[in-house]
């Protein structure tokens, strides 16, 4: 098997298991709670690998889930008791808990191969190499892990769509539908922390977030429909994967990495061109807009008038200089308000321009 | 003791020991501001921000020198704060969102370049990667000087803009309808923190810094409710839990000195959260059971009262009317002896002068009003 189609296939179950709960996330304002458990999974997968003695892909799991499931009850709690809030919460809770790893880390394994490095930033150019034998074929693990996490997470979606809606978008009505939000809350943190720790091995504890949170961000500037959004941040977060790994084996550098950085990039050409709220966007159309609301009030300025106004009258009366005059003259042609005579400017009907 | 007098006279632990200290201290101050704008992830994103700025600056002048790398990171990090107003402004994403957004995309370009680097395209790039783990124990003395001069440029901004960053801080409406510049003096308090992340690169590295610069203030929140003894005491804790980690760290081989500052500086928000009084959640979890111990009390001498005027305050009465077990009514009984609401009567028991006096005045407290 092409060690490049194992690469891509697994940067592709990546994308999309994380892109189905990031949505959530980002539209239930946790994003930064992924940032926080992707950090804590290390004092996990430090205790799995002391108590499996080895790098043993399922106790590093379930170890790495539960000190994610630890993390967000912790944040919670802390939020709860109305001492701190919510973000500053996150901020004592992973950075205590990665610390915890660290000193483990360095007290106990000492001699140990257990890379800092690959805990944070993967290298998914070593999937072609952990394969499995299933029914008699060879598979990489990372597309049992990734394939199994991503059904699991689109099964979790598409089974609990209409209560992940409604809780994510009005938790009072579904707690009073008795739709329990609390235990969904729960199972969606607990899918994050699985699909963090079956990613780290791939694209590392830390760029997991991205892409967790950047495919469905760059979506939320493009749309207003939650199914869109979850359709745009799957496909971004696809699109991102595949560019950043052409463009990271062209420039021989990190694959995760340029990955994460591909999706920020499309999240930037969003904030700039998205057609509903991208800047460039925005500041264009409220160009235009002036510009039309001016050319309005040039036509019926001139409706008030009996004889045609010469152009140096109107820059006097409005303090315009001669260039803006010209373009809100253009705009008004263009749109047949306005007729120009040698005398000066005339509105072609009285009553247009004017509504 | 004798880390003491080390720390003073060793030269690599009297650079960690300071260095740690004044990390401790710039970023309680500016997390205290940042944790009341509930900007508190800030310091987070910068300092993963800062990644792609470190190899950048590596890669364009090939010098391995901390203030220059730092300069790099510095600009990046303030380029990913500024993008991160930038899009809070112009679009409808909410700040988490947006901060997860940087964090992630600049901390991605970061390892691109950082593995760029590595993979021998540019130079020797040993020695970048400890930016993200922090490495105390090789600040040298200059590097000291400048925290020093960084410490002293922030300290004395804040001095300088106090009244107007509490104002943004609390009422950013009023401060603008006094025609502050609300909006760059934000920016001026987020640059700020990118000054600390420099600081704090070095020391604790990315992933840590965000506890430098909330726990403090999270910590000295619980102390005070007053903004000025807040922002002291936060740079005061920081500081200490720098020196305490450092001191640790140093106490055993193999002890990494990041980590030990944090868990430090965590150790001292959780005390501080149970034990601070006034919000401490201890006093508070002490009064909710005296209250709700004084009115199982009461309740039971309304109980008693209620039995007593139909002259049948016997342990019998009692737990059938309260639908209780005898033995448990007999210690219910105890309980007003011992407060002395109730004694000992002809038949049973009977209300005490000042049982009855305390049953009148609940029952007229508990009557509603008309």
């Amino acid at each position: 098997m092409s060690p490049d189609l194992v690469i891509l296939l697994t940067a592709v179950l990546v994308s999309t298991a994380s892109a189905l709960l990031g949505s959530f996330l980002v539209l239930r304002r946790m994003a930064l709670v992924s940032d926080a458990i992707s950090h804590a999974v290390l004092p996990g997968i430090v205790l799995a690998y002391w108590l499996s003695g080895g790098k043993a892909t399922l106790p590093a799991l379930l170890g790495a889930a539960g000190s994610g499931l630890l993390t967000v009850s912790l944040v919670e709690w802390l939020t709860r008791t109305g001492r701190v809030k919510n973000d500053a919460a996150i901020g004592i809770v992973f950075p205590a808990l990665f610390s915890l790893g660290v000193l483990w880390v360095s007290l106990s394994f000492r001699n140990i191969h257990l890379d800092l490095d690959a805990v944070l930033y993967g290298e998914i150019a070593y999937a072609p190499f952990n394969t499995l034998e299933l029914w008699g074929l060879t598979l990489p693990e990372s597309w049992l892990v990734m394939g199994g996490l991503a059904l699991l997470n689109l099964l979790f979606v598409l089974l609990f769509y209409k209560e992940l809606k409604l809780s994510t978008f009005d938790p009072s009505l579904a707690a009073a539908l008795g739709f329990s939000p609390g235990l969904l809350h729960y199972a969606l943190m607990a899918l994050v922390s699985l699909t963090t720790v079956g990613a780290f091995q791939s694209v590392g504890a830390i760029l997991i977030v991205a892409f967790l949170i950047i495919p469905p961000a760059t979506a939320y500037l493009l749309t207003r429909r939650l199914p869109a959004l979850l359709g745009l941040a799957v496909g971004i977060g696809i699109l991102s994967s595949l560019l950043g790994y052409l463009l990271a084996v062209w420039l021989d550098t990190s694959i995760a990495g340029m990955m994460a950085a591909v999706a920020g990039g499309c999240f930037a050409l969003a904030f700039l061109f998205s057609p509903t709220q991208g800047y460039l966007t925005t500041r264009l159309r409220h160009r235009q807009q002036r510009l039309e609301v001016t050319a309005r009030l040039l036509v019926a300025h001139l409706a008030h008038h009996k004889t045609p106004v010469p152009e140096s009258e109107i820059q006097e009366e409005f303090g315009w200089d001669a260039r803006f005059l010209q373009r809100v003259k253009q705009k008004a042609l263009e749109e047949g308000w306005l007729e120009t005579r040698a005398e000066g400017l005339v509105p072609r009907n009285k009553d247009l321009g004017i509504r | 003791m004798e880390l003491l007098s080390q720390a003073v006279l060793d030269y690599t632990l009297r650079n960690v020991v300071l260095g740690s200290a004044l990390l401790g201290l710039i970023g309680g101050v500016l997390g205290a501001f940042a944790l009341l704008r509930q900007q508190s992830l800030f310091g987070d994103v910068l300092a993963h921000a800062a990644l792609p700025g470190i190899c950048l600056a590596f890669l364009l002048t090939g010098s391995k020198t901390p203030s220059v790398l730092l300069l790099g990171g510095g600009l990046a990090g303030w380029a990913a704060a500024l993008w991160v107003l930038a899009v809070l402004r112009h679009t409808r994403l909410p700040q988490d969102a947006a901060l997860g957004v940087a964090l992630s995309g600049f901390f991605g370009l970061g390892v691109t370049l950082l593995t760029f680097i590595q993979h021998g395209n540019q130079g020797n790039p040993a020695g970048l990667d400890r930016f993200i783990f922090g490495q105390a124990a090789g600040l040298l003395g200059s590097d000291v000087v400048g925290f020093a001069l960084l410490g002293g440029v922030t300290l004395a901004l804040v001095g300088l803009f106090y009244k107007e960053f509490k104002l943004i801080t609390f009422d950013p409406a009023y401060a603008t309808s006094l025609g502050l510049p609300t909006r760059e003096l934000g920016i001026l308090l987020t640059s700020l923190i990118v000054l600390a992340v420099m600081v704090g690169l070095q020391t604790v590295g990315v992933v840590l810094m965000a506890a430098m610069l909330v726990a403090p203030a999270a910590a000295a929140r619980q102390w005070t409710n007053r903004l000025g003894r807040m922002v002291w005491l936060s740079g005061l804790l920081g500081a200490s839990a720098g020196v305490a980690g450092a001191l640790l760290s140093a106490s055993r081989e193999n002890l990494p000195t990041g980590p030990l500052i944090v868990l430090s500086i965590t150790a001292v928000v959780f005390f501080s959260l149970f034990f601070a009084p006034l919000r401490g959640l201890f006093w508070q979890g002490l009064r909710t059971r005296q209250n709700r111990r004084r009115t199982a009390l009461e309740r039971l001498l309304l109980d008693a009262h209620l039995l007593a005027n139909h002259g049948r305050l016997t342990p019998q009465e009692l737990a059938l009317h309260r639908g209780e077990s005898l033995p448990k009514a007999w210690r219910h009984l105890n309980h007003l002896r011992v407060q002395g609401w109730v004694e000992p009567g002809k038949e049973g028991f009977r209300l005490t002068e000042l049982g009855l006096r305390k049953a009148l005045a609940l029952e007229e407290a508990l009557r509603p009003r008309s």
